[in-house]
């Protein structure tokens, strides 16, 4: 089922085409990335779709087409530099929050959930970076949505902090919400998401995967070993996902593409060869990013 | 709604600097100047009035009201457009002019402390009387309250940044002042400044607190003035305020 369908959307500020035509659909249960430089149009659109934003022009289907309160109460929206008053404690933020909805969740359990079960007490001022953004997570979840979009959410982190965020995002989707998370981390990307909109100046330069968006930017992917004994390169020049094969002093390099490296293992060992010291050498997902859109990605 | 005015008047009072110098600067402001010999005297400028029966409490009424009118609560405002509370609380079903809402009530609260608190220590340490059409005065207080309030709100709705908000307040509340009547009491200022003052928000307020204080009834202008103020500033600051 599709909980957000998004088409040929338009945003304009005064001198400055923020979001050019811009179309994609989320499926229940997924984690959808919308990745993208600095000042691509990644948080116009999700204001857009989260009912903060008119669009100019488009149309913003979210959960069949909910709108106003409806919406709000359905759908949990983290946004970037949202702070909270300096000297309010955790528990009053999300018990102030929680009585914003009509059937908020369980604020023990989603203290617990998000890891600030003791700091019940602190002050919001008195939180760090990672706890901060936790607490921000928690108050997105407070409503009990069933879509929750996270902007930029590990963002100054340091990359402990950072890894407790994905993990706790994983587990959030566990539990059934959709996630949408706009960011422009690749290895955020590549590791949460199921999907990806690629943005770029306001326009969707592609839907797809992580690996199928490698693929698509060349995929190539490099197997090196050190073969335990003579061999035929041929053995490995008819497998279909190899497209060469070269040797350099005792090594071989094999290049090709898809599930390359089972292909050769599987070959070598009909052949019985032993590959030594093998490597996997793959294109990334900022190789993707640079091979669609020309730039490099600012980290 | 009972919620988020509890949780802002918690917050509130963890950071008392705001309330605490609303309330105890008039009240020694009050206490202090109203021990002067010369002020607990008849003075036939002021009508034969003692500059401790109205002229002094009820400017110092007006003080607290306009320093959390004027400064406290465009400060706290903007500061919580800054800093992107209100665009969170956007993003909820509540729609954060309930915020304001929680806000407003919370200051107009300390004003009504130090009020209180003025009437009731003026008139056990220095004699003044309790204003004598109470149900007038306070009336009045709330009209003349509304209308700072009001004030206030429009400065949160054009101020630029936090650190600008209590300025422009500062800014506009010292002339107010004068001419309201705050140094030199307004029986004395020039007719023109008089006249000026009766079209300012701020005069009017302390007039009409004077004068239901003393027992009169406020003049139909003052009112009007006032009513005026609310209904301008009111919708002037509804078509401003910035969420973000």
């Amino acid at each position: 089922m599709k909980v957000i369908e998004v088409s040929n959307l338009r945003k304009r500020y005064r001198d400055h085409l923020a979001v050019d035509d811009v179309s994609f659909t989320v499926e229940e249960g997924e984690i959808f990335g919308v990745l993208g430089p600095n000042g691509a149009g990644k948080t116009t659109t999700v204001e857009c779709v989260a009912g903060l934003r008119t669009p100019d022009s488009g149309t913003v289907k979210v959960l069949g087409g909910l709108s106003g309160t409806e919406l709000k109460e359905r759908l949990g929206v983290q946004l970037q530099s949202s702070a909270m008053p300096a000297k309010i404690k955790v528990w009053e933020a999300l018990d102030l929050y929680a009585s914003f909805y009509r059937t908020p969740a369980d604020q023990g359990a989603l203290m617990e959930r998000v890891g600030l079960a003791g700091k019940r007490d602190t002050p919001y001022g008195k939180l760090s970076g990672g706890q901060q953004q936790r607490l921000s997570i928690a108050l997105a979840l407070i409503g009990g949505p069933r879509v929750a979009i996270l902007d930029e959410l590990t963002t100054g982190l340091d990359p402990q902090a950072r890894r407790d965020t994905w993990e706790l995002i994983e587990q959030v989707r566990a539990d059934g919400v959709t996630i949408v998370l706009v960011t422009h981390f690749m290895e955020e990307a590549e590791r949460l998401c199921d999907r990806l909109a690629v943005i770029d100046s306001g326009r969707v330069v592609a839907v797809d995967s992580p690996s199928g968006l490698i693929s698509r930017a060349g995929g190539q992917q490099r197997v090196r070993f050190r073969p335990s004994g003579p061999f035929d390169d041929a053995v490995l020049g008819v497998l279909p996902e190899v497209t060469g094969v070269s040797r350099d002093g005792g090594q071989v390099e094999v290049t090709g593409t898809g599930d390359l490296l089972l292909a050769v293992t599987t070959a070598a060992a009909a052949a019985g060869i032993v590959p030594a010291d093998l490597r996997v050498e793959r294109a990334t997902l900022d190789d993707a990013f640079l091979a669609l859109t020309g730039k490099k990605i600012s980290a | 709604m009972n919620k988020m005015i509890l949780t802002e008047a918690k917050l509130f009072l963890r950071e008392p600097g705001g309330p605490i110098f609303a309330i105890l600067l008039p009240l020694a402001l009050l206490l202090g100047l109203g021990s002067i010999p010369g002020f607990q005297q008849a003075d036939p400028a002021l009508g034969g009035q003692r500059v401790i029966d109205t002229q002094l409490p009820g400017m110092m009424v007006v003080l607290s009201v306009v320093t959390m009118a004027l400064t406290a609560l465009p400060g706290t405002l903007v500061a919580y457009r800054e800093s992107g509370v209100l665009r969170r609380m956007s993003t909820t079903p509540v729609r954060p002019v309930r915020l304001l809402v929680a806000q407003v009530v919370n200051n107009v609260a300390v004003a009504v402390v130090a009020t209180a608190l003025l009437i009731g220590l003026g008139n056990l340490v220095l004699g003044v009387a309790v204003p004598r059409s109470l149900l007038a005065f306070a009336g009045v207080f709330l009209l003349g309250s509304a209308s700072m309030f009001g004030l206030g709100l429009l400065i949160a709705a054009v101020a630029p940044s936090a650190k600008a908000a209590p300025g422009i307040g500062s800014l506009l509340m010292f002339p107010l002042l004068f001419m309201a009547g705050m140094w030199v009491p307004r029986e004395l200022l020039p007719d023109l400044a008089q006249r000026v003052g009766d079209f300012l928000p701020m005069a009017p307020f302390a007039q009409a607190i004077r004068d239901t204080w003393a027992g009169h009834a406020p003049q139909p202008l003052h009112l009007a003035v006032m009513a005026a103020t609310v209904l301008v500033t009111g919708v002037l600051s509804a078509r401003l305020f910035r969420w973000e």
